[in-house]
């Protein structure tokens, strides 16, 4: 086992199954991360957003023979950056702004990918192909995830003063434009960190569901993101063992666990506080 | 008309403010000294917030000139010495924050935003906590407790920097009069413990009428600026509905009176 100075246990008791667990874990963790901030500001699918501009990145680094990962990154980066540009100045109404970066981007990496010459798909990009990942892969994954880590550990605090009140933190001081515009970057580097892991078109799933998972239960803002961490970790190990034990899909595995996930924590937490369970959708909209 | 205090906290000169064609504010002018306790009101629609959001650098006046703490709303580096509560906790229904983790986010503009908070910063907080006596609620998720406790950890949150003035948008509209007994209990707490000045932006004064030194009414420009005294010895209470107060007090102005 190349890299792998350690054995685990079933399923991970081989190569591609130990690489897919450490670039599912970094994923795992790191993407719910980013998304607790976006729940809150009811931009939960942003990330559904901005993996579709993504693709185009994807076409791009397939015509070009680079590597669509970095190409992606550029490219989500720059939307992502222009998105939160048109969203602090109010226009974006009706989404239609939106959907014209959405589909633009689907559609411009569709178009790209068709007019490379290699054998190269579009594929593995828009549902995750965790099991085949390289051991370079993996590299490019921990860095992007260990950046949203820094990134989030530095500025949660300042996060959540801006996700209480704009208006108060603008006149506090906070650079609340610039940490909306970080905001929006590292949703960005999100998905491309996640594209071999989950697929950009099952990227936001990972950054919200456990968000949903966590809100059930945790009674603080640290522990919904703590908590929600944990819930995209365990959802990637509980994920990539049904693929591995029923040749699934892992990327729809991974998704999959999360709603098990929030479906056993909204029947669970209601009965532990000793009321009937609530319904999800109920759950889903808070308190009120 | 007052003296200009020798370093004030706000001053405000000759403000000017129009939404198009719309004038808001007209040559508006205010000086705040260090532990003063002022009121500032006048109708809806009197320019109260315009001039509210110039103060706080949000928006830029069209003339005149605006120093907090000697220096220009945008360019005030300390920006923890202005304390700001909004008109109304605007706090997301299913916002998963603990009353503490709302209050501590106040100590981010004292501290630095980036900075890992101190045993220091946390005594703020808890102090803060104590002076609206919702010390005991810390743990709570902030949007389970009423609208008038939201209130006051919206001041606490405000009170965290300990800041040299604290400005209150309409705190008390729309709270019952237990809730305003407690939030005038916390004002008159920092006014004597800290020796923080006060502005009260608000179109009723409600409980803390007794306790204000100075009143200042705006309708767009400044009709009165004084003591409550004075305003009372001209027959008007500031206990009655305030939105009565400036067109009466025009009236006067207009009688060769004020």
């Amino acid at each position: 086992m190349p890299g792998m100075p350690w054995s685990l246990p079933w399923p991970f008791d081989t190569t591609y199954m130990q690489l897919a667990l450490v670039a599912g874990v970094a994923v795992g963790v790191s993407a719910p991360l980013i998304g607790t901030f976006l729940v809150q500001k009811r931009l939960s699918l942003i990330g559904d957003g901005i993996g579709h501009v993504a693709v185009a990145g994807v076409g791009a680094g397939l015509l070009f023979g680079t590597s669509p990962v970095w190409t992606a990154l550029v490219v989500a980066v720059v939307a992502a950056l222009a998105l939160e540009w048109l969203r602090s100045r109010g226009r974006t109404s009706g989404d239609l702004a939106l959907a014209l970066f959405f589909y633009g981007g689907i559609a411009a990496g569709v178009v790209l990918a068709g007019r490379s010459t290699t054998n190269a798909n579009l594929q593995p990009y828009l549902f995750g192909s965790i099991l085949t990942v390289t051991e370079n892969d993996v590299y490019t994954v921990l860095g992007l995830g260990a950046l949203i880590v820094l990134a989030i550990a530095i500025t949660w605090r300042a996060l959540v003063a801006v996700s209480l009140d704009e208006e108060s933190a603008r006149a506090a001081g906070i650079p609340v434009g610039a940490l909306n515009a970080l905001l929006a970057a590292l949703t960005a580097v999100t998905v491309a960190a996640a594209m071999r892991v989950t697929g950009v078109l099952l990227i936001a799933a990972l950054m919200v569901l456990p968000v949903a998972t966590s809100r059930v239960v945790a009674r603080s803002f640290r522990a919904t993101i703590l908590g929600a961490a944990v819930v995209g970790v365990v959802a990637v190990v509980l994920g990539l063992a049904a693929a591995r034990q029923w040749a699934l899909a892992a990327g729809g595995a991974i998704v999959l666990a999360t709603l098990a996930l929030f479906a056993a924590a909204s029947i669970a937490a209601p009965l532990r506080r000793g009321r009937a369970p609530e319904d999800a959708a109920t759950l889903l909209s808070g308190p009120e | 008309m007052r003296t200009p205090a020798a370093n004030p906290v706000l001053s405000v000169h000759g403000v000017s403010f129009a939404f198009g064609a719309q004038r808001v504010l007209e040559d508006v002018g205010l000086e705040i000294s260090p532990g003063e306790f002022t009121a500032l009101v006048g109708p809806n629609g009197a320019g109260k917030s315009t001039l509210l959001r110039i103060v706080l650098g949000l928006l830029a006046p069209q003339t005149g000139r605006v120093e907090l703490f000697g220096s220009s709303p945008r360019r005030l580096a300390d920006r923890w010495r202005l304390g700001y509560v909004p008109q109304r906790p605007r706090l997301a229904p299913d916002l998963p924050a603990t009353v503490e983790e709302v209050v501590a986010a106040g100590r981010l503009a004292k501290r630095g935003w980036w900075r890992r908070p101190r045993a220091d910063d946390r005594t703020a907080v808890m102090h803060a906590l104590e002076s609206v006596a919702l010390g005991e609620l810390r743990k709570q998720r902030v949007v389970e407790l009423s609208g008038g406790q939201q209130q006051r950890v919206l001041i606490a949150k405000a009170l965290a920097s300990e800041p040299q003035l604290l400005i209150l948008d309409e705190p008390i509209a729309g709270v019952d009069a237990q809730a305003q007994r407690l939030f005038r209990d916390s004002l008159v707490h920092l006014l004597r413990e800290h020796g923080a000045a006060v502005l009260l932006v608000s179109h009723e004064l409600g409980a803390v009428a007794d306790d204000l030194e100075r009143v200042v009414v705006l309708r767009h420009r400044v009709l009165f600026d004084g003591k409550p005294a004075d305003l009372s010895a001209t027959g008007v209470s500031l206990g009655v509905h305030a939105d009565d107060l400036p067109r009466w007090l025009e009236e006067l102005s207009e009688n060769g009176g004020s």
